[in-house]
């Protein structure tokens, strides 16, 4: 019994306007809604809706002999929410019948795995809550933005409570390995990892259409024949194509939707089954631990480290002036920043700067990495101007930090006390009254609140609660304490 | 080979692009150049070809020792060549204004009676082409289309033509008749034309209705630059530097220079901006930095020659080139040798071929504004503009022009055997 699984991926980016220098400072606004509607639009006519349909009628037609996965960015569920909502809507249904299992991801499609360990797990958060929300689901499986991956990586998965991780197939780490079973992560024995078989999804992605291919037209009894030869013990098939492959790179004219909707029919008849990757993990055991020190990344399955996104210059430059705010920004509760934060966040802003892969630029709304990166820069400068104007300049970070747990505490402080000198006035009244001093004059102390993050030191904790005490409603209620115990 | 200009004694970019074909096609082994040019001044660079001076060529029989053509010519080209020449003298011309050695004086510049030079010069042309053999020959710009004909005439030899700017490049468009009769006649009896950019094909083709299929591009190259200059330390610290160099013309789009510059003043006021050149547009521009109101930070240079222009690079922080209509544009190249970030138009010929450099249109001053603030604060897009643009020209060679104008040769000579 061979298992295949499905990845169907989803993304798109929030591209940004053509942003002048001069526009610092004036303008917030960084979106080209035009082309982002205009491109959503476009991709959900000819590739979303159809190949949700065609999820649907295999769902209907096979029942429980379908499943497939599906990864969705949070910056494409935000644009489909407002632009194509239709296309929520069948991902939900598909999630009701049973036959989609939702993979968890970045929810800004970013890079902060390779970046910043700390936003990389709060958008995780972020997109586990999005997901469980819309389709009732909480992810088990990661796959991670351009399924960058390493070990770095895996161990901050394991802790987060991934059962097990979509991998790039790269032949420098697997070497003479298949990628057709399941792995675990050396640093993180507890994730599977499965990988992803990069042959086969080219023949898809790139030969479907390629009358010079040797074996054109592909068919779908001659794809699950290929399947079935593989070595017996080969038991899992990992297929991760983007979804608007279907319809959007190759054309629905070239029966592409037809070829995916026969598939289960002859897996059926050579002993194939179209499954999710949560019950392979469930099912198979890892063969063996792999270890991955480099980050690798699937970008067409050609090139396989991160050079794409941070190779050059330019890339590495624009990254850390963004992560470098990192720190500030988790500060800041204005919701505006807080969602330009995630959209200036988007891998595929730096993917536009890259120099070393011409053929791409295809898919770059820009006419040079040049002109890629002075947007994004000037745009970025303008960000940065928002977040630095949220507190003043020369107070750093740790500082701002406990000041402002201590404004955040102190609206229930005051509260606790306007209560406390209540029942103290209502006490020294009974003690005019009847000239008799009550005992149950200790009010009962609340703790402040807890400071938000965990991880930052004790020491700083202390700051905190000192800085409290010596607000200005200490002296209050000292004098108030006092004024008790006078009365006593 | 027909020239105008021949380095050290050059007036634009004809001069160095005709400098550097000769070497690198010299470079590329078995070819016997003999390049003729107005007026040799005797300190150009031999060895790889043989240079003419139009002047020293006799075109009326004067009876003259060797030692005394020795002692007038000398130092410009061997006695021995004036008498082969002086052999080959076609026609009675002593009606004309001749010196004491028969030949006609050039100024080898721009001068008012240009056209008369430019007909002497084919004149001189006839006897040299009776005296040096050749396969081939290879005329260089408009001012030596009717040498080349006249050359061609005279040997039945193919002839090539090479397009290093047209009139419309000039003028924007108010074509001047004369010169453009004499381009189109030129074109009209080459046997290939060779253009310096797309762009120049695009307009030989399009407005001088010549077939495509006998008008190839030929991009230009770069000559690696003296150590000398390289070599030169910066003398300014602190303020950023945006250069214009070249002639102040209307081709060359400086008014675009300046309302870039007055957006960039807007925003960041520690940015100076140097106009380097002179030319019939310069008081105009004088008069419009000052209405502007941005006269402290925006200087002119006058004319700069030799080391001065590296000088000017090297204490540059971004280059520009706003050009209208450029044929090619070698100085953006010299630039970027230099490790100066480039600005330049599409519209520029040299746009075709580098990809380190910033390209915007002449008239989007937005872009062009934004490109330098671009440069001027984000460190990553100088250092990759500086690191890969000086790579990137250090691949851009005249050999492998060479190269290439040698194959367009042996097509040509093997088009006329047929």
């Amino acid at each position: 019994m061979k298992n295949v699984c499905f990845y169907l991926n989803i993304h798109q980016p929030y591209r940004l306007k053509r942003y002048r220098f001069f526009d610092i400072g004036n303008d917030h606004y960084y979106y080209d809604d035009f082309a982002n509607e205009d491109i959503i639009n476009n991709l959900a006519e000819r590739s979303y809706i159809p190949m949700c349909q065609t999820l649907l009628d295999m769902a209907n037609e096979y029942g429980s002999d379908f499943k497939c996965a599906i990864s969705i960015s949070g910056t494409a569920i935000e644009q489909l929410q407002q632009a194509e909502p239709e296309v929520i809507e069948m991902l939900r249904k598909l999630a009701d019948k049973g036959c989609v299992e939702f993979l968890g991801g970045t929810f800004a499609h970013s890079l902060a795995s390779l970046e910043d360990p700390d936003e990389f797990l709060r958008q995780i958060n972020i997109e586990q809550r999005v997901i469980k929300n819309l389709f009732g689901q909480t992810p088990k499986v990661f796959a991670n933005t351009e399924l960058i991956f390493d070990d770095d990586i895996a161990a901050l998965l394991q802790s987060t409570g991934f059962k097990a991780v979509v991998v790039p197939g790269a032949k420098h780490i697997l070497g003479w390995k298949s990628p057709d079973y399941v792995y675990s992560s050396a640093t993180a024995p507890k994730l599977k990892m499965l990988f992803t078989n990069d042959k086969l999804a080219a023949d898809i992605s790139h030969n479907f259409n390629n009358t010079d291919w040797a074996e054109y037209p592909l068919t779908a009894d001659k794809y699950v024949n290929w399947i079935a030869e593989l070595p017996e013990d080969e038991q899992i098939v990992n297929i991760f194509l983007s979804m608007d492959t279907f319809g959007g790179f190759i054309p629905a004219s070239s029966g592409i939707f037809d070829f995916m909707k026969a598939l289960p029919r002859f897996g059926k008849e050579k002993g194939v089954r179209f499954t999710s990757p949560s019950e392979v993990v469930g099912k198979l055991k890892a063969v063996d631990s792999i270890t991955i020190p480099f980050a690798i990344s699937y970008v067409d399955g050609t090139r396989i480290d991160v050079s794409a996104w941070k190779g050059n210059d330019l890339q590495r430059e624009a990254l850390n002036k963004l992560y470098g705010i990192a720190e500030r920004v988790s500060m800041v509760e204005d919701r505006k920043i807080q969602q330009d934060w995630e959209y200036l966040q988007g891998s595929d802003h730096f993917f536009y700067m890259a120099t070393n892969n011409q053929a791409d630029a295809a898919f770059s709304p820009y006419d040079s990495p040049f002109s890629a990166f002075t947007n994004y820069m000037n745009v970025l400068a303008d960000f940065l101007v928002r977040v630095e104007e949220q507190f003043p300049e020369n107070v750093d970070n740790e500082e701002l930090n406990s000041l402002l747990l201590t404004i955040r505490n102190q609206s229930s402080e005051i509260e606790q006390l306007k209560k406390e000198a209540k029942a103290l006035r209502k006490n020294i009244l009974e003690a005019e009254d009847s000239n008799y001093a009550p005992v149950a004059a200790a009010v009962v102390v609340e703790e402040p609140i807890k400071e938000k993050k965990p991880a930052k030191k004790a020491a700083k904790k202390e700051k905190v609660e000192n800085k409290a005490s010596e607000e200005k409603a200490t002296p209050k209620k000292t004098t108030k304490k006092t004024a008790a115990k006078k009365d006593k | 080979m027909f020239g105008w200009e021949f380095p050290p004694h050059i007036l634009g970019g004809l001069g160095t692009a005709s400098y550097g074909l000769t070497k690198g096609m010299h470079a590329c082994g078995d070819m016997d150049i003999t390049f003729v040019i107005p007026k040799p001044w005797g300190d150009e660079e031999k060895g790889f070809a043989r240079i003419i001076g139009a002047n020293c060529t006799p075109v009326a029989w004067r009876d003259v020792s060797w030692d005394y053509v020795e002692s007038r010519i000398g130092k410009v080209m061997n006695p021995q060549l004036y008498y082969d020449l002086r052999d080959h003298i076609y026609a009675d011309f002593n009606y004309m204004k001749l010196n004491d050695l028969g030949c006609i004086e050039f100024s080898g510049r721009y001068p008012d009676n240009l056209i008369e030079e430019i007909n002497n010069y084919s004149i001189v042309a006839g006897v040299i082409a009776r005296t040096v053999e050749c396969d081939i020959i290879h005329a260089h710009d408009w001012l030596t289309y009717p040498a080349g004909i006249h050359a061609k005439n005279v040997t039945g030899k193919p002839l090539v033509i090479h397009v290093h700017a047209t009139d419309y490049d000039r003028s924007r468009g108010n074509v001047n008749p004369t010169v453009f009769a004499i381009e189109k006649d030129g074109m009209e009896n080459a046997d290939h034309i060779m253009c310096v950019s797309e762009l120049t094909r695009r307009t030989v083709i399009d407005k001088y209705g010549i077939n495509p299929a006998k008008v190839s591009t030929v991009h230009n190259a770069v000559i690696p630059l003296d150590k000398e200059y390289l070599d030169i330390k910066r003398r300014t610290e602190g303020e950023k530097v945006v250069t214009f160099l070249g002639r102040i013309t209307m081709q060359k789009g400086p008014e675009y220079f300046v309302e870039a510059a007055v957006k960039v003043l807007q925003k960041d006021k520690n940015v100076r901006f140097v106009m380097a050149g002179s030319g019939d547009m310069m008081d105009a521009m004088i008069k419009l930095v000052a209405k502007r109101g941005i006269a402290d930070r925006f200087h002119f240079t006058g004319f700069l020659r030799g080391k001065e222009v590296y000088e000017m690079l090297r204490d540059s922080d971004v280059y520009i080139m706003p050009s209208v209509s450029e044929p090619f544009g070698i100085s953006p190249l010299e630039a970027m040798e230099m490790g100066v970030p480039s600005i330049i138009s599409k519209q520029s010929g040299c746009a075709e071929i580098l990809t380190n450099v910033i390209k915007t249109d002449y008239w989007d001053i937005d872009a062009m504004a934004d490109a330098i603030h671009s440069i001027l604060n984000y460190p990553a897009m100088y250092h990759t503009l500086r690191d890969k643009g000086i790579e990137e020209i250090h691949g851009i060679t005249w050999e492998k022009v060479g190269q290439k104008v040698i194959g367009i040769y042996k097509d040509v000579i093997a088009a006329r055997n047929h």
